[in-house]
């Protein structure tokens, strides 16, 4: 594939990229972070295109470290987490990239794991057919810095039990025999097993992908083992109008209002005199 | 109503020009009023300048002097460059504001005041010990007392409206007022409050009776025996309008990509004084332009680069402050060879300074504040109305060369106005796009280079057949491929840099308004153009020899920069900073002997105070006899003086103490008063220079005195 690429400046991605869309709403423009670059760094870049609903693409490679750098702690690292600048542990609360998503009204969230090309296809199919900004975070391994930091969900022996693939419309089952489900309880999720203690299939969440309100999508993306299976799939996919589209209407709406068409009926237009 | 004609028979004395200066709490409306004045002394055929001076703070406390607002207006049947150094007529409407314009009030004035406004607890406020209208504060003035807020009270008394709309019609009063002074007509106010309050006719009446109360109650005051008579300019035949700065930067920029057929985006985030682009610029949708209002003033530029790459026109402006946060992402506009134009309207600084004030203190930022070697053209505005040339100038350029262009503007041209004779865009320059050449079936290589200007070409994301990829990293020439390569970076560097200089073969020489050649030669860059070209006028005007040459193309210089200062015996660089473009001039001309004056008010020169000090250089240049002996002593060598010799002497006499070399330029970069060898330096020039000597074959390296 040849394609056109810009690579920026460290944090600034969706500021550029914001830029790149707006002159050219034509284009489908994908932009491409990690965890430090798009929550630290450039953390309102990052908030304020998911806002905007500019309609672009990011993915989130998120490895919890600062490989580039060699090795410092990352906004996503786990608290205690013991790397070159935190030798004594990290004493930081980590950041859940979904909730500053959910938090800046985001209108596309996924979550896929860099093993896994199959369910990255199907979810950057659908990030690029949703209009606005779509927002797919990726859970990468980093050999060097952060081996096995995905390691709960992502081992061979963990996976069934540990992830749950969720899917728009469709009960969350998971496990090796599709048994084990997710179910509201009041305010809380809790995991059950269809067939034991009364559960049915009916007791089980449908996934609704679609819904404004945040608040169970929020619940879902929040979920981490061992208590709990790490969602994966589209958590969030929200019709909402982009930036570009409004802006393409304010441009039509002003074309009609407008007094002035050509640069000199404005400069004169107005209030002017002539001197003779 | 019918126009108020004076019926009264008054004394009318003519004048060439008469500066006025309407002072009043930021809530009074003096911006309004001021620049009323203005549009009618223009439409009546004035040349005019104006200059708005107003307080950083919303809305200050209440009759404190933190809270006064000004606008001061030069109006004249001569050509006018400058709002003028200190008012004829000064309006104050309540004691902080004559508190806070006193000194800008000339000796022997009028000072009209709403005496209504002068009660104990205002004057206390404003820090007046006593009431100034009663004791000697204002001998020196024609003090006129007039009670504006009673007679704006009793004229509008028949109207319905509140008090506190009632009293805001006041300035309309005292407008009314100046109106009869400079015997000037009303309709085009009282078509402006028509349209204004449109959907409120109460408040069109009460405006339009306070205007003509003032008026007619002018004509009735004793203390104003005469009125002036400010006759038309004899100004170039055309169509004129009024433009501020900001306004005018923003249809520059409209105006380039109107010519150029690319789309303007502008990114940007609020700060003043710059906010009045963005705000002009967003009125305008229909003309395709773009406009962000970004999270930051990185995403600002940033936005920008992205609608550059995307093939459109990349635009940002700010403030001080801002260009610091520029910086990074400039380097990447620089590095990936983009269209970008980065305005900044200078204000006083650093860090937050006086945000409403004026100040060129960016010149060195524009220039050199990014991180390693990461050239940018530098250009600046020199009039409210040229920052529309410049603006044009800066897309032009930056799409012709693919490089950033910084425009620096300031407060005063930004917020400044005057008559603006309309251009038509078909005398505006083309504006070539440098689409890339026939590729005749090989690939396209973003880094291959225009032979002339070393500009790289414009690919269009989205063309098929141009795909390529750009950054921040080094990139290899020609295939703009990363590379780590040694040498290619330092060509890479050499060629970035080349290419900016060569920008130089296409921007217009440096212009001199004078003789071309003598004894001072007077140099200024950017917005203190009006007051270094009327200070000049004039002296040239009672024989001086002294000339101008103001900068608006800084980065690269005009060509015959060099040629120009080599006919003058001293060159004296004026600005309003600690002497930015004195060193940068100085590091690029070592040989020219190169001054600096400098203020640091957050207000723009007053042609007084230049001319002041034109006058003490010239008289520098040749006179020495008869200088205090102390004065050469602090001074300096640089004095053609047996004073400065002896002072020289002195230094080479004595190793520590008073050795300090305090030159103007400072003598020696490593710093006298050290090392004996220094001091040698520093006065056997000065021998030299005395004895009329060529002295300049004399040259310890690293010397930077006179070398």
């Amino acid at each position: 594939m040849n394609t056109y690429g810009f690579h920026t400046v460290h944090g600034r991605g969706p500021a550029v990229a914001t830029g790149v869309k707006l002159a050219n709403p034509k284009l489908s423009v994908w932009e491409v972070q990690g965890d430090g670059d798009a929550l630290a760094i450039g953390g309102n870049h990052f908030i304020h295109a998911l806002r905007r609903n500019i309609d672009i693409n990011i993915l989130l490679f998120n490895n919890e470290i600062y490989g580039l750098t060699k090795g410092q702690y990352s906004p996503t690292s786990q608290m205690g987490k013991v790397t070159k600048s935190t030798p004594f542990g990290a004493v930081e609360r980590p950041f859940h990239a979904a909730e500053l998503v959910m938090g800046a009204q985001g209108t596309y969230y996924a979550r896929t794991i860099d093993t896994n090309p199959k369910l990255m296809t199907e979810i950057f199919v659908k990030a690029a057919k949703h209009v606005g900004t779509s927002m797919v975070e990726i859970l990468q391994n980093c050999v060097i810095f952060n081996d096995k930091t995905h390691g709960a969900i992502t081992a061979r022996e963990n996976r069934d039990d540990f992830q749950l693939h969720i899917e728009h419309g469709k009960p969350m089952l998971f496990g090796k025999d599709k048994n084990k489900g997710i179910k509201l309880n009041g305010l809380k999720l809790e995991v059950v097993t269809v067939g034991e203690n009364g559960i049915t299939e009916k007791d089980i969440l449908v996934h609704d992908a679609h819904t404004e309100d945040p608040t169970l999508h929020l619940m879902l993306a929040r979920l981490t083992p061992p208590k709990f299976p790490m969602i994966l799939g589209v958590i969030r996919e929200v019709k909402a109008k982009a930036y570009y589209q409004m802006m393409e209407e304010e441009f039509e709406m002003s074309k009609t209002r407008a007094k002035y068409h050509t640069m000199d009926e404005l400069l004169h237009g107005g209030e002017t005199w002539e001197v003779k | 109503m019918s126009d108020a004609i004076s019926t009264v028979k008054k004394k009318a004395e003519e004048v060439e020009k008469v500066v006025v200066r309407f002072a009043g709490d930021s809530g009074d409306g003096m911006q309004l009023t001021g620049s009323q004045f203005s549009f009618t002394s223009a439409m009546f055929g004035n040349d005019l300048a104006t200059f708005p001076d107003f307080p950083a703070e919303i809305r200050a406390p209440l009759g404190t002097v933190e809270g006064v607002s000004g606008f001061q207006v030069q109006i004249g049947k001569i050509d006018i460059y400058t709002p003028g150094d200190q008012a004829d007529v000064l309006v104050a409407m309540n004691p902080a504001a004559l508190k806070s314009n006193l000194g800008h009030a000339k000796k022997g004035g009028n000072i009209i005041v709403d005496l209504d406004a002068f009660d104990k607890r205002n004057i206390e406020k404003a820090g007046f010990s006593a009431n100034p209208l009663e004791d000697h504060t204002l001998d020196d003035y024609n003090v006129v007392q007039a009670p504006i807020s009673s007679l704006t009270k009793t004229a509008l008394e028949s109207i319905e409206l509140d008090n506190k709309s009632i009293m805001r019609s006041k300035n309309m009063f005292a407008l009314g007022m100046m109106y009869w002074l400079f015997d000037r007509p009303l309709t085009d106010t009282v078509r402006y409050l028509e349209a204004k309050f449109k959907k409120t006719p109460a408040l069109i009446e009460a405006n339009k009776k306070a205007l003509y109360a003032g008026f007619h109650y002018a004509e009735t005051v004793e203390a104003l025996p005469s009125f002036y008579k400010v006759p038309p300019a004899s100004i170039e035949k055309g169509k004129y309008r009024h433009v501020s700065g900001n306004v005018a930067t923003a249809w520059g920029l409209m105006a380039a990509s109107e010519k150029s057929g690319k789309r303007l985006f502008y990114g940007s985030y609020p700060i003043t004084p710059a906010s009045d682009i963005l705000h002009e610029l967003s009125k305008h949708k229909n003309f395709g332009v773009i406009t962000l209002q970004a999270e930051d003033e990185i995403a600002a530029i940033c936005s920008a680069i992205g609608a550059s790459y995307a093939g459109q026109i990349g635009c940002t402006a700010s403030s001080g402050p801002g260009l610091a946060l520029k910086g990074e992402a400039l380097g990447l506009a620089i590095m990936s060879e983009l269209p970008l134009v980065i305005v900044d309207v200078q204000r006083g600084g650093p860090s937050t300074g006086l945000p409403t004030k004026t100040e060129q203190a960016d010149l060195n930022i524009a220039i050199y504040g990014r991180n390693s070697e990461a050239p940018a053209i530098v250009i600046a505005a020199s009039t409210p109305s040229n920052c529309f040339e410049f603006a044009y100038m800066a897309v032009k350029l930056s799409i012709e060369h693919m490089t950033p262009v910084i425009l620096l503007t300031d407060g005063y041209l930004a917020n400044g106005s005057e008559p603006w004779k309309i251009p038509n865009m078909s005398s505006m320059p083309d504006i070539v796009i440098p689409n890339p050449p026939n590729l005749n079936g090989s690939g396209f290589l973003p880094y291959v280079r225009d032979k002339e200007k070393l500009s790289r070409y414009w690919a269009i994301p989205g063309t098929i057949g141009l795909e390529h990829r750009i950054g921040g990293l080094e990139k290899q020439e020609e295939t703009g491929n990363v590379s780590y390569d040694p040498l290619n970076h330092e060509n890479m560097v050499r060629v970035r840099a080349e290419k900016v200089e060569r920008v130089a073969n296409y921007i217009p020489e440096l212009e001199i308004i004078g003789e071309g050649v003598g004894k001072l030669l007077v140099v200024g860059w950017g917005g203190t153009y009006g007051g270094l070209f009327t200070s000049v006028k004039e002296l040239q005007q009672s024989g001086r020899k002294v000339d101008l040459a103001h900068f608006n193309y800084i980065n690269p210089l005009p060509k015959n920069t060099k040629d120009v200062f080599s006919k003058y015996e001293k060159v004296l660089v004026c600005e309003l900073n600690m002497g930015q473009l004195a060193s940068h001039l100085r590091s690029k001309f070592p040989g020219v002997k190169i001054e600096s004056y400098t203020k640091i008010q957050g207000q723009p020169f007053t042609v007084t105070e230049l001319k002041e000090q034109f006058l003490e250089q010239l008289k520098n240049n040749y006179e020495h006899n008869g200088r205090d002996q102390e004065e050469i002593y602090k001074t300096g060598l640089y004095q053609r003086s047996i004073g400065s010799v002896v002072s020289g002497l002195r230094r080479l006499l004595h190793p520590v103490g008073n050795a300090k070399c305090i030159t103007p330029n400072g003598c020696c970069q490593r710093g006298c008063g050290v090392c004996i060898r220094n001091r040698l330096c520093c006065t056997i020039p000065v021998l030299h220079e005395y004895l009329w000597l060529p002295y300049r074959t004399w040259k310890r390296p690293g010397c930077s005195y006179r070398s």
